[in-house]
């Protein structure tokens, strides 16, 4: 593929790289630089591109690397650490559980789910389901699932200990299982 | 249910399954919570379909991160 074809093809990302930057790290204008950053990375690399994996897999990988770099930067931690108060709070939850612990309002039948991954609509809706997450569930929980960092560099990047770690998880599964229930699965047949 | 399985299932709330599947997500559970959550789930079909959709959730998200 030639420079300009190369060009054309990493421009096709640039959305994707845009909400995926501004997901992790809720400010729009560092999440153009750092998607900038990456689309410049990704061009001087375009040799080392062995096509092994996909462009958007790869410039996600380049986009990891400069988002931890962001945060890194960014030196703000003690914010971090007093907005995750809020949100390491587990009885947010409590809510879809008798005082038993019993389910108070059980996950509902999703039918086959396979098949939403093929409707570009449901990616729309996940992508809304993870901007109402809190800024610092949505931070940690596309680090795990789409930067795929594990548990520990996940926590010496944010200087949260494993069992916040946990909590933050927890929430955003529970929040994003409830979203895309409501918002997708819902016309399913209850079970 | 007989008073066996009913035990069982408390010996683990749904509660607690739903945070030990998630933590299942990250970590290898230790053997005793390992054990306790293959009980609940025996016997628990609202956590197995919450067990199955987790397991979704983190393909969708793989996809929504690999597909072009």
């Amino acid at each position: 593929m030639d420079a300009t074809s190369f060009v054309a093809e990493l421009e096709t990302h640039r959305r994707y790289l845009l909400r995926v930057a501004q997901l992790q790290l809720r400010d729009g204008d560092l999440a153009e630089d750092v998607v900038q950053d990456t689309l410049l990375a990704a061009l001087k690399a375009r040799d080392g591109f062995t096509g092994r994996s996909t462009v958007k897999t790869w410039l996600t990988g380049i986009l990891k690397h400069k988002i931890v770099d962001a945060i890194r930067q960014r030196q703000r931690q003690p914010l971090v650490m007093a907005a995750l108060e809020d949100e390491t709070d587990l009885d947010d939850f409590d809510p879809l559980f008798k005082d038993n612990g019993a389910w108070a309002a059980p996950p509902a039948e999703w039918g086959d789910p396979e098949n939403a991954l093929n409707r570009r609509q449901f990616f729309d809706v996940m992508e809304v389901c993870l901007e109402k997450l809190p800024p610092n569930t949505a931070r940690v929980f596309i680090m795990r699932e789409v930067m795929d960092l594990t548990t520990e560099e996940i926590c010496k990047e944010l200087s949260i200990t494993a069992n916040n770690l946990w909590v933050i998880l927890y929430r955003a599964r529970m929040a994003l299982r409830l979203c895309l229930e409501q918002n997708w699965f819902a016309g399913s047949v209850p079970g | 249910m007989g008073r066996s399985l009913h035990a069982i299932t408390h010996i683990v709330s749904c509660k607690e399954a739903s945070r030990l599947l998630s933590q299942r997500e990250d970590l290898a559970l230790g053997i005793l919570d390992r054990l306790k959550l293959r009980a609940h789930l025996a016997a628990c079909t609202m956590c197995s379909r919450f067990a199955r959709q987790l397991a979704f959730m983190r393909k969708a998200m793989q996809r929504y991160r690999d597909q072009d």
